[in-house]
């Protein structure tokens, strides 16, 4: 299996402050991967260096798409990182709330089109079979995500469950081979995040995405991972499969404290 | 809805005109006259100014009780209540009845009233034109703009500087001016990328400003707060029009703009680049995080806004045949403003009805003469509290599928 992510040596610094140091983590194909630890550990700074929201530090992000050749993406522009096919969730939920559901999915197709000013104004043909398209694509990815029957609410009277839903859709639309999903289980009661599990182990097998995601929710992350990767106090403290992470003395004390020796 | 005639109520009302009466008591009640060094008593000013406060504040307090909402039952319900203005626009009998009949109206209005009237209403049209270019910065794309009046500026000075130099008629600078505006807007754009809210709305009155006092004071350039004179009205090559029939003639012109505003904002809105805009206002982070390039997308903001109001300036000078800087105001971008904003943002038939009413308003009230700014003034403050997010709110393009025609008509009866 090669890797669609790989990241090398990645540190970011705010101020004085070294919120993910030398952090070496990979993704491969096909592969869901959970990124866990502490709060305050730097995982979202890890998923911001990631998607161009902040510029590293130091250290490399090369991603690679799926019989594609491999690109650099730190330093580059959100909107560059997505086109290239990398795409996000976010921890508290960005929706676009005063659009309609179907529209918030369609914003995903923005980089995927080419409609200019000019074709909009005149609605020529390409535009119009473009604009179907569209609408037909993001209502497919509704579907599946079960939101169909809301389409035209607004995105911001969606139930919690369903609006962190919505998010994967919309990220989804741009068609990405890597999905990064931050805490897509925060707040939710146990029979939607079995929902969400099913979800995302159908996002890999019928879209063929790999998928890197943060997650506090431990029978989650144990039941759904490849692969886990532990950070504390911004450093990359394991790697493994969900069973070695369970195992590991480390990462007990990383999360339970010094008390977990006695 | 609860009930609203209590004791609890009658006496705050009661205490609000007890308020009343001692804040007015002063210039109201007392009044000293100077010469026969009397003081006169007017207590019946004192009865009235009570009892008016007493029901006004009384008054005030029910519609705003009335306003809010009663408790949704669900949360998705709430997507269904919008407003009356709204729902009669997705009528499509009404919808059509409205429109023959606004037409017929505008092409009988020159005919009807005198040219005076048709010169207002002409005005009118030009600042339907600039709310519906500034609701595409403002509405849409959510980047608070105050020195709007700057681009109608632009426009009104390149027909009156290019006419004056080198003869160039109405119909060659009417593009020019828009193109002109276009690159001002560009201009802009460029350095006010990263800002937002606050500090973008100081920026662009400051752009806005600077613009107007370069026309004021380079006098070789634009010849200063004297302004520029015999700018000819639009004509047909060929066709001699007198001053009455220039008027109409300009009427239709702006009708015409006004429509081509109207069409091509509403495809822009409905369009991929229009989502971008408002996925940009809605939130910068996750826009961009969905691919949205936001450099593109706001310039394209600044630069089509721009656009409308160049055209309108062009149409602004050759009105009224002569322009100075003191046309182009800070004043002039806050009516503006307030007609988008009184709209409904980002709401096209809310903007052009509010352009309406904030242009045409403080005409016909020239009748209550000293009164009329005070009227307008409550006009605007009334409007603000009791529906701030203006005549038509935030109504999205509904899409239909097959398998769900059966759950909307189930939503349609609710």
């Amino acid at each position: 299996m090669t890797a669609v992510l790989t990241i090398t040596g990645l540190t970011m610094d705010f101020g004085g402050l070294r919120a993910v140091d030398n952090v070496n983590l990979d993704v491969r194909q096909g592969e869901i991967v959970a990124l866990i630890g502490p709060n305050g550990a730097g995982k979202t700074t890890l998923f911001n260096c990631i998607t161009g929201i902040y510029k590293p530090t130091a250290g490399d992000i090369v991603a690679t798409p799926p019989g594609g050749p491999a690109k650099t993406i730190h330093g580059l522009k959100p909107n560059q990182v997505t086109e290239i096919g990398l795409a996000r969730t976010f921890q508290n939920i960005r929706l676009f709330s005063n659009m309609t559901v179907l529209e918030n999915v369609m914003i995903g197709r923005h980089c995927r089109t080419t409609s200019k000013i000019l074709g909009a104004v005149l609605r020529d043909g390409h535009t119009r079979r473009e604009e179907a398209e569209i609408v037909a694509f993001s209502y497919q990815l509704l579907e599946r995500v079960r939101l169909e029957r809301h389409v035209n609410d607004f995105a911001r009277n969606l139930p919690y469950g369903a609006q962190r839903r919505l998010e994967i859709a919309r990220a989804l639309a741009t068609e990405p081979f890597l999905l990064l999903l931050d805490e897509p289980a925060a707040g939710m009661n146990p029979h939607e995040t079995k929902e969400l599990d099913e979800l995302i182990s159908r996002i890999r097998a019928e879209m063929d995405i790999s998928i890197l995601l943060i997650e506090h929710d431990m029978k989650l992350v144990m039941n759904i991972s490849d692969r886990i990767f532990v950070m504390e106090y911004g450093k990359e403290i394991a790697v493994g499969t969900p069973l070695e992470i369970r195992g590991n003395p480390k990462v007990i004390e990383a999360y339970l404290g010094e008390e977990a020796h006695a | 809805m609860r009930k609203f005639f209590t004791l609890a109520e009658m006496k705050k009302s009661l205490l609000m005109a007890v308020w009343f009466i001692f804040l007015t008591f002063p210039i109201m009640v007392v009044r000293v006259n100077p010469i026969y060094k009397v003081v006169e008593w007017r207590w019946q000013n004192l009865v009235l100014v009570g009892v008016s406060a007493f029901f006004l504040s009384f008054l005030w307090r029910y519609f705003l009780a009335y306003k809010k909402p009663a408790p949704a039952k669900s949360p998705l319900e709430t997507s269904a209540r919008k407003g009356k203005l709204s729902e009669l626009q997705r009528h499509p009998a009404a919808r059509r009845a409205g429109i023959f009949l606004a037409a017929t109206l505008a092409v009988a209005f020159p005919y009807i009233f005198s040219t005076y009237q048709v010169n207002i209403m002409t005005t009118a049209l030009i600042y339907v034109v600039l709310g519906l270019g500034l609701n595409i910065v403002v509405g849409l794309a959510g980047l608070l703009d105050l020195g709007y009046v700057a681009f109608y500026a632009v426009g009104a000075y390149s027909y009156a500087l290019l006419n004056f130099h080198f003869g160039l008629s109405f119909w060659v600078c009417l593009p020019i001016g828009a193109a002109m505006a276009a690159l001002f807007g560009i201009i802009l754009g460029f350095p006010v990328l990263r800002l937002r809210g606050d500090y973008l709305a100081i920026v662009t009155l400051g752009f806005g400003e600077i613009i107007r006092l370069v026309l004021e004071n380079w006098n070789e350039f634009s010849k200063g707060p004297s302004g520029i004179a015999g700018i000819p009205r639009p004509g047909i090559v060929g066709v001699e029009m007198s001053l009455n029939t220039s008027s109409i003639f300009l009427y239709f012109l702006m009708i015409g703009l006004a429509l081509l505003t109207i069409l091509v904002v509403t495809r822009l809105r409905n369009s991929r680049i229009g989502r971008a805009w408002i996925a940009l206002r809605e939130d910068e982070i996750a826009c961009q995080a969905m691919g949205v390039d936001k450099t593109k997308t706001k310039l394209t903001a600044f630069a089509l806004g721009a656009t409308w109001a160049g055209m309108g300036g062009v149409i602004f000078a050759a009105k009224t045949t002569f322009i100075n800087p003191a046309s182009f105001t800070f004043l002039e971008s806050a009516i503006i403003l307030s007609i988008v904003v009184l709209g409904g943002m980002g709401s096209i038939i809310g903007v052009i009805a509010s352009a309406f009413i904030l242009i045409l308003l403080p005409e016909y009230l020239r009748a209550f003469s000293e009164y009329r700014m005070l009227i307008f003034g409550a006009v605007l403050v009334i409007m603000m509290v009791f529906r701030p997010q203006g005549l038509i709110s935030n109504v999205r393009q509904t899409y239909r599928f097959k398998g769900l025609q059966e759950e909307n008509k189930e939503g349609d009866i609710k």
